[in-house]
């Protein structure tokens, strides 16, 4: 009974990936042929992206001045409080910035797709679509995909100069630092390597958000009951996913570029 | 219960010649997870034609309508829609073909973050035809269906029964060859009921469109066989004593099986125990 129930799971997980595979193959190839709903994409950008705006300025904002009042503390046990900036720059951009804002933007937005896509589903409007004529693969998981991947890296960015700034308030106006040194470490210490690693990673983390909340969503039975499940499962496996893939590409970028 | 004047196009009878079936099923069967729940299906519909498809709930009707626009495909058997075989075509090819089918789904599935008129010209939208267009039509075919005046409404602001007749004028809006209906009268009162089976029958005697629908209240079944639209009054007259549509007949399954396919009479005659005891 036991070895049926590990057979009928395992079964299940492995046609789930096979099913998001093939979801997230067909959305990407929808991306060359028409029709394109660029104003799809366009709404799409303004809900993930703008709509996003404040939580992740606020997260951001606090991430880094609490990074700075951490490692500040640390560091002058070791006299070297002058690299608190470097620090704080090292951290939100190869990492925690990344990172939080994505987890940020899944908690947001894969939990809205997979619930408004579930809902959908449940109501038979996504089979409504189809009868007449529309693909929902293309007109609602595609500008999706494409806007969280372009948002997010902008999101991203704009998250680690906000976090920056944090670091810097705590640094200079908590802590007694000098605005000069704290700014000059921050941006001297970093190289292309570094960047490269911080701008990569959101691609992947919104590639990530985009497909698992429009799986999960395009998968839903059983109802508001099932709504309710695809949600809480879209942002669970986009968080998890999102951190196991951190650490693979930082495993990758330090393997290339040895930073 | 008068239904506003038919403003839209409507298609001459089908001629003699035209006889090519526009639903033709050989063989069906479907099931899920294991167990059938169509098996050995074989009939077809043809222009201008309605079949009325009854059954007890849970039999397999709305399978079998979804099976028509190739929104599910079947384990084994061929279905034809318009001479193709839609069961071998790919999910890509079934868009365009979808364009010449209508579908009434059973709880009306209106985008609820559209108006009635993004709603009613979905179709015309994606085919990205001029605004004025568009609205233009979408109020021809909420006239039709006596819902003048609903264009920026949302569906949440309408009546079950108005939200079932937007779905009609959605799916009448292209004058699709082919109407599927899943249950249009489901969990509506007997008045709204009756306004719907009216405008069903509207689509059938105005516009000679095909069409198959799916039902288990006897009384809409017997209702569409029994009268037919008057174009002069705009309302539904009882055929005289006697007499049936001569374009609707009757399917109907049990257990998954297709039990009935004929005409009114043989219907209300067969000596069949389960046909029997459904239509007493």
């Amino acid at each position: 009974m036991a070895l049926d129930t590990i057979d009928a799971a395992a079964k299940r997980g492995v046609l789930a990936v096979q099913e998001y595979a093939v979801l997230s193959a067909r959305a990407l190839s929808d991306l060359f042929r028409r029709p394109f709903y660029r104003e799809d994409i366009f709404m799409q950008a303004d809900i993930i992206g703008v709509g996003s705006l404040p939580i992740v300025i606020l997260t951001g904002f606090f991430l880094g001045a609490s990074l700075a009042l951490q490692s500040a503390a640390t560091l002058t046990q070791f006299g070297a409080a002058e690299f608190t900036g470097q620090l704080v720059s090292f951290s939100m951009i190869k990492e925690i910035g990344p990172v939080v804002t994505a987890l940020m933007v899944s908690g947001r937005n894969a939990s809205g797709m997979a619930s408004e896509l579930g809902s959908m589903i449940v109501t038979e409007q996504i089979d409504a679509m189809r009868s007449l004529g529309t693909d929902p693969l293309k007109k609602l998981v595609m500008p999706r995909i494409v806007s969280t991947v372009v948002m997010l890296f902008f999101l991203v960015i704009l998250s680690d100069a906000v976090g920056i700034c944090g670091g810097g308030y705590v640094s200079i106006f908590m802590l007694g630092q000098d605005a000069s040194q704290y700014f000059h470490t921050a941006y001297q210490s970093l190289q292309y390597p570094d960047i490269l690693q911080g701008l990569v990673k959101p691609i992947f983390f919104g590639f990530i958000i985009a497909t698992i909340g429009c799986f999960y969503g395009m998968k839903t039975r059983g109802g508001t009951q099932g709504v309710g499940r695809s949600t809480t499962q879209a942002v669970v496996w986009s968080s998890i996913l999102i951190i196991a893939c951190d650490f693979m590409i930082s495993r990758v970028m330090i393997g290339i570029f040895g930073r | 219960m008068g239904i506003n004047s038919a403003s839209l196009p409507t298609s001459p009878p089908p001629s003699a010649s035209d006889t090519e079936p526009v639903v033709a099923f050989d063989d069906v069967s479907i099931g899920f997870d294991r167990k059938p729940v169509l098996e050995n299906i074989s009939f077809q519909v043809h222009p201008g034609e309605m079949r009325v498809l009854l059954g007890p709930a849970g039999v397999g009707k709305s399978v079998l309508l979804k099976l028509v626009n190739g929104l599910l495909r079947p384990d084994s058997g061929r279905i034809f829609v318009f001479g193709k075989e839609i069961s071998a075509m790919q999910e890509q090819d079934l868009f365009e073909l979808r364009g010449a089918i209508g579908t009434v789904f059973q709880e009306g599935a209106l985008f609820d973050s559209l108006t009635v008129r993004d709603n009613v010209g979905y179709r015309l939208l994606e085919e990205h035809l001029p605004d004025d267009e568009i609205t233009a039509r979408a109020e021809e075919a909420l006239r039709f269906v006596s819902l003048d005046g609903t264009l920026d409404k949302f569906p949440s602001e309408l009546s079950g029964g108005m939200r079932r007749r937007v779905a009609i004028a959605r799916a009448i809006v292209t004058n699709p060859k082919l109407i599927l209906y899943d249950s249009p009268t489901g969990g509506l009162d007997p008045i709204t009921s009756t306004t719907i089976i009216e405008l069903v029958m509207k689509q059938r005697d105005v516009s000679h469109t095909s069409s198959l629908v799916v039902t288990h209240r006897l009384q809409d079944a017997f209702v569409l066989a029994m009268h037919h639209f008057n174009r002069a009054t705009n309302q539904m007259d009882a055929l005289p004593t006697g007499q049936t549509d001569p374009n609707t007949s009757f399917l109907m399954l049990h257990q998954g099986h297709l039990v009935f396919d004929g005409t009114t009479a043989e219907l209300v005659h067969s000596t069949d125990p389960f046909i029997h005891g459904y239509i007493s």
